[in-house]
């Protein structure tokens, strides 16, 4: 008896010494059975989505550093529009890669260096002119990204003439190379640390904790809808979070005629990472429709929320059709059909935040203090 | 009958199983109060969030800025006293008030484990677990003991009996018993474990583990009680506390319980404990058994007397408060903690504030994050006193801001177990005009498929 309590006590403090508070199993994954297999789906994210999307957009800031020497190296009307060209085209493959908020691109914060909107004309116009300016501040993110570069190429000026001529005056050179530069290198920073080794890390971290890839990166996911996808591109310019409209804080607020296409580009983003869409062969591969469909099949939940998810997308997506190209004029013109595409987005968080991290058992970010 | 229970009061035992529990006790604790500090849960938890959810009737409790980090430290440090029993009233209360005043800083926090550990250590104030194997009682000859009165022993495993047959009691539920939720959502992820992990996935699985759980809540203190089964009693202890640490994170829970379940095992295997772990140290033991007994009845033994069966009382009487409410208690929590009631259920929210104006019915919504953390708005959206308390919070804001005729509704979801979504709070309500208080609160929708 005495033998068997001091052998009981033994496992105890053994256990607690041990007892870390990552228990996470060793044993290799089952693949046998027909469980959702999480790292397959971290796999399927990182290289058949998020990689090859920043690759595209990293190839774009390639071309719009290219478009804008040209521009130095000759400046025309011709040569400022390949400029113009070149920095929608990347403007719209930011809109693929914005959701990825983890890794290098949390670390550096990278969407508050890209895409704070709307762009602060006076801070812009100081630095420029005083050439004294340090755009790692967080006090210059407004005056930086595409929504400073929007305003260099389209908005500071009234004529195109008056533009080029602001663009190549010594000033105006040194900070527009400065902002291409800048977004070039800070999204091929996180390119780079993606192929250097993140992506293995990312795919091996395939547990269900709150510091798990699959909940961080499903809650980067639903920040983004949130917060910069339904209120930063929809909801704050229509109005929503303030007691009058706010047209002037729709994105490309200069370049006028793209925020529905650049709301656009962030909206199929959404779809296609939630349904696997994959960016490079355009197949269907393993994500969080598929992550639903199977838990709706085995645990036999009442309704099969992918399809719900999708229907109200589906329905956000009609309701788009018949929106302005130019959100600032579909709010003066007719702010109904603007607040009524919020609502439609809004609709889908319930889904997502409520019913979907319920049935995900997703754990909400950055708290990983105790449960009982 | 008086007879009776004046001869259970005198009756004695060995004062080691409460001198092993107040080390040990003390020893987690310590751990936990660094744990808690390492882990940067101070700032996260109380110093970064602009605005702090209270207890009812315990507003007063402020977080007091960076000497939060000075609160955890007395608190860290007078668990370390009253383990080694150096000073121990005074460490002990100290311990209490400040641990309590902790977990009254902000309910976002609220676990079942810190109100067992305030609980704890009330009754462990009238106790005189210093009087043995102690720095008190090893200075202090004239106090020493090596007897005290049984029920001071039977106190704590009352108090252990109570969290863990209230917690089986609780598990006696539809969606536990019927359709293994919540475990179900929360096993089926933990696919890689190891052994198990394979079964994870399975329905039978979280059928037997919710089945497992409650009628492990309902006898294991039973089975601790009766010295034939205690043996395999306690290792079942062990692989339920050390299974459930694998899957969820539970932080200290499981070595608290594990603690708690040596105060049901006999004097001589605390005695030996205490042998033992002298011969470690280096401390003579002996001088501990000295044969005293602890008679007399001191100022600490009679309030404990008085104190304790009213205590036990309210412990027994807080958790059938919720019977007072109509409704699925899972739903409108009213009444829903401090009853033992633990991994019950899995319940996720939304609520989207709107604030408008009552005169121009101008209107706008509110974005949760300029003001909450991420955990309060989880916490936040399944429960109504948080949103009622959230909500005067905002219409304070909006009106310094210098907003007029402010009313705030809410738009809110939520879902519970596994259910579809559906509406939470009455989206017709001005939140301003209704107060938390122990009424029902009405602007709680009614569960749909209960």
């Amino acid at each position: 008896m005495s033998k068997l309590h001091f052998l009981l006590c033994l496992i105890f403090f053994f256990a607690v010494a041990c007892g870390g508070d990552n228990m996470e199993g060793e044993g290799p994954p089952e693949t046998e059975n027909n469980s959702f297999n999480r790292g397959e789906m971290l796999a399927f994210w990182a290289d058949d989505i998020i990689i090859p999307a920043y690759s595209d957009h990293v190839e774009g800031l390639d071309i719009l550093l290219e478009s804008m020497n040209a521009f130095y190296a000759n400046p025309s009307q011709s040569s400022l529009n390949d400029f113009r060209d070149a920095y929608l085209s990347s403007y719209q493959t930011w809109q693929q890669v914005s959701i990825f908020e983890i890794g290098k691109a949390e670390e550096i914060g990278l969407r508050n260096f890209m895409n704070i909107y709307p762009a602060n004309e006076e801070l812009i116009e100081n630095n420029l002119n005083s050439q004294d300016f340090n755009l790692v501040l967080p006090s210059n993110f407004a005056a930086q990204g595409f929504p400073a570069l929007d305003y260099l190429l389209y908005g500071i000026e009234d004529t195109d003439e008056t533009i080029i001529q602001l663009l190549t005056s010594e000033n105006g050179r040194v900070y527009t190379e400065a902002l291409v530069n800048r977004i070039r290198d800070l999204n091929t920073e996180v390119l780079t640390d993606w192929n250097d080794g993140f992506r293995d890390e990312f795919v091996s971290n395939d547990g269900s904790s709150a510091t798990a890839s699959t909940d961080k990166l499903v809650n980067d996911f639903l920040f983004y809808y949130e917060r910069f996808l339904r209120a930063a591109k929809v909801g704050i310019p229509a109005g929503k979070f303030s007691t009058n409209t706010e047209p002037s804080r729709v994105e490309g607020f200069y370049s006028m005629n793209f925020s529905k296409q650049l709301f656009q580009g962030g909206f199929s983003a959404v779809q296609d990472f939630f349904n696997g869409i994959s960016f490079r062969t355009g197949r269907q591969g393993i994500s969080l429709r598929q992550y639903l469909e199977h838990i709706h099949m085995t645990a036999d939940t009442e309704v099969d929320l992918a399809a719900a998810i999708n229907e109200q997308w589906q329905s956000a997506e009609s309701q788009l059709v018949g929106v302005n190209n130019n959100f600032q004029e579909q709010i003066l013109e007719d702010n109904p059909a603007m607040e009524a595409l919020y609502y439609e987005l809004q609709d889908a968080v319930v889904l997502l935040k409520v019913d979907m991290l319920q049935a995900l058992n997703i754990q909400v970010d950055f708290v990983d203090a105790d449960g009982d | 009958m008086s007879i009776s229970i004046q001869t259970y009061l005198h009756k004695q035992t060995k004062a080691a199983p409460l001198a092993v529990f107040r080390v040990l006790f003390g020893l987690l604790l310590v751990v936990s109060m660094i744990r808690f500090w390492y882990y940067g849960w101070i700032e996260k938890l109380y110093l970064l969030p602009n605005f702090h959810f209270h207890y009812y009737g315990f507003e007063w409790v402020q977080v007091p800025g960076n000497w939060t980090y000075a609160l955890f430290f007395i608190c860290g440090l007078s668990a370390l006293f009253f383990a080694i029993g150096f000073k121990y009233r005074i460490s002990i209360l100290v311990f209490f008030l400040s641990f309590t005043y902790i977990e009254l800083m902000d309910k976002t926090t609220y676990l079942n484990h810190y109100y067992f550990v305030s609980l704890m250590a009330f009754i462990l104030m009238w106790l005189p677990a210093h009087r043995h194997f102690s720095v008190d009682s090893f200075l202090n000859k004239s106090i020493r003991v090596e007897f005290i009165p049984k029920w001071n022993i039977d106190a704590l495993r009352l108090m252990i009996s109570i969290v863990y047959i209230s917690a089986g009691l609780a598990k006696l539920n539809g969606d536990w018993m019927y359709k293994a939720l919540p475990l179900g959502i929360w096993l089926r992820d933990k696919i890689d474990m190891p052994i198990i992990g394979q079964f994870m996935d399975e329905r039978w699985l979280h059928y037997l583990f919710s089945w497992g759980g409650a009628v492990y809540d309902l006898f294991i203190v039973f089975l601790l009680l009766w010295s034939r089964t205690r043996v395999i009693a306690f290792i079942v202890v062990l692989l339920f506390h050390f299974l459930t640490k694998a899957m969820f994170p539970i932080g200290m829970f499981p070595y608290l319980m594990i603690v708690a379940s040596l105060l049901f095992f006999s004097n001589s295997f605390h005695t030996r404990l205490l042998k033992g772990i002298s011969k470690v140290f280096r401390i003579p033991y002996e001088a501990f058994c000295n044969g005293m007994k602890l008679t007399a009845s001191t100022f600490f033994s009679r309030a404990a007397l008085l104190i304790l069966p009213l205590f036990f009382l309210t412990q027994l009487l807080v958790p059938l408060r919720s019977h007072l409410y109509a409704g699925n208690l899972f739903w409108t929590e009213q009444g829903y903690r401090f009853s033992w009631r633990v991994m019950l259920m899995e319940k996720t929210g939304y609520a989207n504030f709107k604030v408008v104006d009552r005169v121009s019915g101008k209107q706008f919504y509110v974005q949760n994050e300029d003001f909450l953390t991420a955990f309060q708005q989880k916490q936040m959206s399944t429960q109504p006193d948080f949103i009622v308390e959230y909500a005067h919070y905002l219409g304070d804001h909006f009106k310094s801001q210098g907003h007029q005729n402010v009313q705030i509704f809410v738009e809110s979801y939520a879902s519970l177990n596994g259910r579809l979504s559906q509406p939470f709070i009455d989206p017709t309500v001005d939140l301003l005009t209704v107060k938390n208080s122990f009424k029902a609160k009405s602007f709680i929708l009614p569960l749909r498929n209960d």
